[in-house]
């Protein structure tokens, strides 16, 4: 489903060049469940980025769905990015002028879909989440918690088959953090759902298939 | 998909009050500033009832005597005009008119000012007055120097209230005319049919004015079609080339030519008299210069308004990119923003433009002015401004949207 082969991310600021990652070969299987864990700035969010076509790498090839990335056409990888992806940023990154529900919305409004049933998608996902009462709330209008629950919903509203999760509990508290979680295992489960999820918390990881550990960019074995 | 993107495209100019309020508000002055503007210009140059032969009319307003140590411009004398502008080829009518001068009226014990003009007899048929009462006069109360008046509408409502005012004297600077006629009242923008009284040009006193070269008049040649110009203005010149001047001391050469009105008014704005080309193209260089100094700046103002805006959206570009929006559908939506915010706008300066061209005729700043909205000049502004707003929507929402989401999110703008 995702291969990572010998993958480098540089970035290059007017003085620094600081190497997120370097020498990343990685294999993640339909259907596997894997979490990523490291030290804070090792480099998880970047690699994260790289699998989900929202940055290039510096070097390296990554494939998805059994063809190099880097040889997609544009259309293409925004349409991988809108049917085969879902992504939970860890910073939540909602729109701030869309209300909850449009902003669940989003994948399904770059589909052809009739506007009732993106409206059915939507709402299934929010009440998923356990959000069904703040369809009509503003983003600002929620907590911490509640906003990364929006933006766990928007990337499963679109039923994706690759599911990236940037620390998805980070802000919720342990009982809120258990149910996400059982939420995941469940669309890994049931629907097949790959998922990608970092974390720092080694409760949950233990819920993974497997564990990837980065450090200072590198992968290191467990 | 376009009625959800059209939702919340509205969605979000409802959520930026702040911004949608300045940028509407902006559209919609911008729009009407050019709107009153547009029909200040229309109401001076554009072809309106009486000059209902406006595109086929040409005019002599001024003249200009040279000589080595002298030299002088005024409006054309009546004897140029009745000895050298008649019977000029490719010309189906000549009329003459004084230009409009102050007089006073003691009517009832009361003094009224208004403005007067002396005229022949084709006047009243090169410019089709709206005669509400009566007739105009004709050769043969020109002829006779008969003391006989129009008044315009107003006027005469000053002067005689709701009494009948046809076959009564009327008293201007002590002279009796009676009152043959009364017109519609005519904008004071409008050079050639404005006045508040006409009289016949003999009526005066003194019949002087007959000889004069240079005086108080001007020449109205109704030309067959517009192909006719050349010929006409070659052959004045020609007979200005042959006058005798031994009569006018220290001057060697006269200089007049017939010209349109737009082409005359720049004549006289620029003092352009030596050259015998008219000079039309500095008027329209100076209005456009005008447009572009009250229009182009609150257009760069909204312009970098809208830049702005979308370029501190740039995260919001970063997750819809993210979630599989193309470049084109993000460009799409930015356009949409902008022509739904610029076509608001448009209406609000529709819905405006008739009470500030009402207040502004009802203002008596410009006595009997007669704005009206020039659908055109509207339809020529909306234009542009949608021209712009697509523009500024475009290009910043395009250079967004060809960014790595990543570099979107992280506002990477510049
Ligand atoms: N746009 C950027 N420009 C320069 N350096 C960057 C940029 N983005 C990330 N980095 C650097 O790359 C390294 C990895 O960052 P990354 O966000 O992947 O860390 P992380 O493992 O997700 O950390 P955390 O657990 O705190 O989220 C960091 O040292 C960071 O400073
Ligand atoms: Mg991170």
């Amino acid at each position: 489903m995702i291969r990572l082969a010998n993958v480098e991310k540089v970035y290059r600021t007017d003085r620094i060049e600081t190497v997120a990652l370097s020498q990343i070969d990685l294999t993640v299987a339909a259907g596997e469940f894997v979490a990523v864990m490291g030290p804070s700035g090792c480099g998880k969010s970047t690699l994260l980025n790289l699998i989900g076509l929202l940055d290039a790498p510096s070097s390296g090839t990554i494939e998805l769905a059994g063809k190099p990335v880097a040889s997609y056409r544009d259309r293409e990888v925004s349409r991988l990015r809108n049917q085969t992806i879902g992504f939970v940023f860890q910073t939540f990154h909602l729109i701030p002028d869309l209300r909850v529900l449009d902003n669940v919305e989003l994948p399904l409004l770059y589909r052809k879909m009739s506007g009732a049933e993106r409206r059915a998608r939507a709402t299934r996902a929010l009440e998923r989440v356990g959000l069904s009462s703040r369809l009509q709330h503003f983003p600002s209008q929620l907590s911490g918690g509640q906003q990364q629950r929006v933006a766990i919903a928007r990337a499963m509203a679109g039923e994706p088959r690759i599911l990236l999760a940037d620390e998805p509990t980070g802000n919720l508290d342990s009982q809120m953090g258990d149910e996400v979680m059982g939420l995941l295992e469940d669309l890994n489960q049931k629907e097949g759902t790959t998922i990608v999820m970092v974390t720092h918390d080694q409760r949950q990881a233990d819920k993974a298939h497997r564990t990837i550990r980065i450090f200072d960019g590198r992968q290191v074995a467990c | 998909m376009l009625k959800s993107h059209l939702r919340l495209a509205l969605a979000v100019l409802q959520r930026r009050k702040v911004f949608t309020a300045i940028s509407l508000f902006g559209i919609a002055l911008t729009l009407l500033v050019l709107i009153v503007a547009g029909a200040l210009l229309d109401n001076v140059f554009g072809a309106f009832p009486p000059e209902v032969h406006h595109d086929r009319t040409l005019l002599i307003f001024n003249v200009r005597m040279e000589g080595k140590n002298a030299q002088s411009t005024s409006p054309a004398g009546f004897g140029l005009l009745d000895r050298y502008a008649r019977d000029l080829p490719g010309v189906e009518r000549m009329a003459i008119t004084s230009t409009m001068r102050e007089a006073f009226s003691y009517q009832g014990g009361q003094k009224h000012r208004l403005y007067m003009k002396r005229t022949d007899a084709e006047y009243w048929r090169v410019l089709q007055f709206e005669f509400l009462e009566g007739a105009p006069f004709a050769e043969a109360e020109v002829e006779a120097g008969s003391r006989v008046a129009v008044l315009n509408r107003s006027t005469r409502e000053r002067i005689f209230g709701d009494a009948p005012a046809l076959g009564r004297d009327v008293e201007v600077d002590g002279v009796n005319y009676r009152v043959m006629g009364v017109v519609a009242d005519v904008s004071m923008l409008r050079a050639l049919p404005f006045s508040d009284v006409w009289v016949p040009h003999s009526a005066a006193k003194d019949q002087a004015y007959r000889k004069e070269l240079g005086g108080d008049f001007w020449g109205l040649l109704l030309a067959r079609d517009a192909a006719a110009f050349p010929q006409i203005q070659a052959e004045f010149r020609s007979r200005l080339q042959r006058i005798d001047l031994s009569a006018e001391p220290g001057f060697e050469r006269i200089l007049a030519l017939p010209e349109t009105l737009f082409a005359s008014t720049s004549r006289m704005l620029f003092d352009t008299h030596d050259e015998a080309e008219s000079r039309p193209e500095r008027l329209v260089g100076v209005l456009g210069l005008l447009t572009l100094l009250f229009l182009g700046l609150p257009t760069i103002n909204l312009v970098n308004l809208s830049v702005s805006r979308i370029l501190e959206r740039a995260p919001e570009i970063g997750v819809r990119k993210a979630f599989g929006a193309s470049a084109l559908s993000l460009v799409g939506q930015f356009v949409l923003e902008n022509v739904v915010l610029t076509l608001l706008g448009g209406a609000l300066a529709l819905l405006a433009a008739p009470l500030v061209l009402a207040a502004i005729n009802h203002s008596g700043l410009i006595p009997y002015a007669q704005l009206g909205l020039n659908l055109r000049t509207f339809g020529l502004g909306l234009g542009l401004a949608v021209f712009f707003g697509v523009l500024s929507g475009a290009y910043p929402a395009w250079r967004l949207a060809r960014l790595h989401p990543v570099q979107a999110l992280k506002g990477a703008a510049r």
